[in-house]
């Protein structure tokens, strides 16, 4: 506040290291490493659309899957070859307007922001009237409707069926590029006047509309934008893996999610950047947990999943501890 | 200024606020006093929208011309018409700085949307950098200039008082409610009260309706003073009357 270039130049700097980084990863490391960069860049934009909804503005949303199966299937749709669009729909045609699409990866992926983000007004404008864990279990509705939708609607979505063969247009500098566009976005609206707002919304509500800050219309705000970027990593993610189907985007999504957010600090930028990426590297380097351990004396038959109870045990620990995130209590930019 | 008139508020059975009218004209200091529990903070809470009252009406008029009907209006509305106050038991925004909590205050006039913001657009920039000025001016004003960067709730609480009334008059109020703003200070902190709140009064060109319970502010501050009992007005006039008035000794002090 008082040094007011000082997060830009920080930015600047970040974002230099950032691209010589990626140019050495990109050019020395295996495509499996590559690839668990990328995916970290996208759970970096989701990490940070979640912490604006849950820990910059206080309200405790559990929508995430759903605005990410949004843009998912936005960005599927939009950019799948209009050959591969028959061969995928053969149960029911695709409805006929959007039969003959094929967008490219930079618009699609705004559409799937604007969509999602659309999504979010709409579902926002009914549902922020609630507060704390009424809210959480309407959101965690609506991300379960939308799933159950996308099971059903078979000439829009295919259905349970998934798509298959969406291009694989996301590499490591389309994930990375949204992610800085993202924390810089984050970074100028929480330094700016409305997201003190929105602060001021967390702290204390009854204060916060004395002071003139109308709370809905600041709320639904924060909800749009952070379903603007939960769709458009969905979007990534899509053009990440080529294929999706409506029961990735379960519940446990949105934990992954979370779990980056708590870990990382609720209403802190740089924590939530630096825990979305030692989760997704960890999340891969702990697949050893998942398979069966020799202890020399003993033989441990493999459990899928175990690797979730070591994030599930630092979730708790965290939450007993160090409440605030790992990173403690620091600057917010 | 403001004018309320037959306002009832009942919580349930209870009846907070009954039949109570009351006028503050233009540039007055008004009291509001009565006995713990009388619902004297029910009656600002009504004023500032966060109570729908039962039966009433309030009219508030910033300029000779324009009159406003406050109920039906969310707290926000009437914040930006020029209505703000202070709470009772202090609520600021506790994990911000003390600047930043006046800084919030600002935000009412903002006239750049957010993408502006965002972007930093020079419209914005402007903007920002005037909210900044007043914020330090006003700071520099309730004498908390030096702790701009502390956290808020680290300050002590007579500090934290003074930084509530400065973040009310960044929402620019032509009408300030005071809600007990001498709670728990000691008597030569209240005679610093008093001469702080003629100061702002003047400056900001304001109209002030308190709440306060330290007899010795209210008498000297006020030109008119309401008292309440039980929801009810008992007594109204300048603070000889009051001091005179039976039923007010009665209500305070009780009668064999």
């Amino acid at each position: 506040m008082k040094s007011k270039g000082k997060p830009s130049v920080i930015l600047v700097v970040l974002l230099i290291l950032t691209i010589v980084g990626l140019f050495l990863a990109s050019k020395f490391l295996d495509s499996y490493k590559i690839r668990i960069i990328t995916l970290s860049g996208i759970y970096v934009t989701l990490g940070l659309s979640m912490n604006l909804i849950n820990g910059f503005t206080g309200m405790f949303s559990l929508g995430h899957a759903g605005f990410m199966a949004i843009g998912a299937y936005t960005v599927g749709i939009l950019t799948m070859p209009i050959s591969m669009k028959e061969m995928n729909f053969f149960m029911q045609p695709i409805v006929p307007c959007l039969a003959n699409v094929e967008w490219g990866f930079l618009p699609a992926l705004l559409a799937a922001g604007i969509v999602a983000g659309l999504a979010g007004f709409l579902i926002g404008a009914p549902v922020l009237r609630l507060t704390d864990d009424y809210l959480a279990i309407a959101t965690l509705g609506f991300a379960e409707i939308i799933r159950v939708v996308f099971t059903n609607t078979q000439s829009l979505t295919n259905g349970a069926l998934g798509l298959k063969g969406i291009p694989n247009y996301t590499n490591i500098w389309w994930s990375w590029g949204v992610a800085f566009v993202t924390i810089w976005f984050m970074a100028f609206l929480i330094r700016g006047s409305y997201g003190k707002a929105f602060l001021a919304i967390k702290e204390d509500e009854v204060a916060a509309r004395s002071m003139g800050i109308n709370l809905f219309k600041h709320k639904v705000m924060s909800f749009s934008f952070g379903s603007f970027f939960a769709g458009v990593a969905g979007g990534l993610l899509a053009a990440l893996l080529g294929t999706i189907d409506p029961n990735m985007f379960r519940i446990t999504l949105t934990f992954n999610i979370l779990l980056i957010v708590v870990l990382g600090g609720l209403g802190n930028i740089g924590g939530t950047v630096v825990s979305a990426v030692v989760v997704t590297v960890m999340m891969e380097a702990l697949r050893f947990l998942d398979e069966s351990i020799n202890l020399g004396f003993i033989q441990l038959k493999g459990i899928p999943g175990m690797r979730m109870v070591v994030f599930s045990m630092i979730l708790i620990l965290v939450v007993l501890i160090k409440r605030e995130g790992l990173p403690g209590k620091t600057k917010r930019v | 200024m403001l004018k309320v008139e037959n306002l009832t508020m009942k919580f349930g059975g209870v009846t907070a606020c009954n039949n109570f009218s009351a006028e503050i004209k233009k540039d007055q200091i008004v009291g509001l006093i009565g006995p713990n529990g009388a619902g004297k903070t029910t009656i600002f809470n009504v004023i500032t929208g966060v109570y729908k009252p039962v039966e009433g009406q309030i009219i508030f008029t910033p300029e000779d011309s324009k009159q406003h009907l406050l109920l039906g209006l969310r707290p926000d509305e009437i914040a930006k018409l020029g209505v703000c106050r202070t709470f009772q038991n202090i609520r600021l925004f506790k994990d911000l700085s003390v600047l930043e909590n006046v800084f919030i205050g600002n935000h009412l006039r903002l006239g750049s949307n957010v993408f502006s913001t965002v972007l930093r657009l020079p419209n914005y920039g402007y903007e920002e950098k005037r909210m900044y000025e007043k914020s330090l001016y006003l700071l520099e004003k309730v004498g908390l200039r030096d702790v701009k960067d502390e956290k808020a709730t680290s300050l002590p609480y007579g500090m934290q008082r003074r930084l509530e009334i400065a973040r009310a008059l960044a929402t620019d109020p032509k009408l300030l409610l005071l809600d007990e703003p001498a709670a728990g200070m000691n008597p030569q902190e209240t005679g610093e009260l008093t001469r702080f709140i003629r100061e702002i009064k003047e400056e900001f060109d304001l109209t002030i309706f308190l709440i306060e319970h330290h007899m010795d502010v209210i008498m000297e501050i006020s030109e008119k003073i309401y008292v309440l009992d039980h929801g009810i007005l008992i007594a109204q006039g300048n603070p000889g009357e009051i001091q005179k008035n039976e039923r007010v000794i009665e209500a305070y002090l009780g009668v064999e």
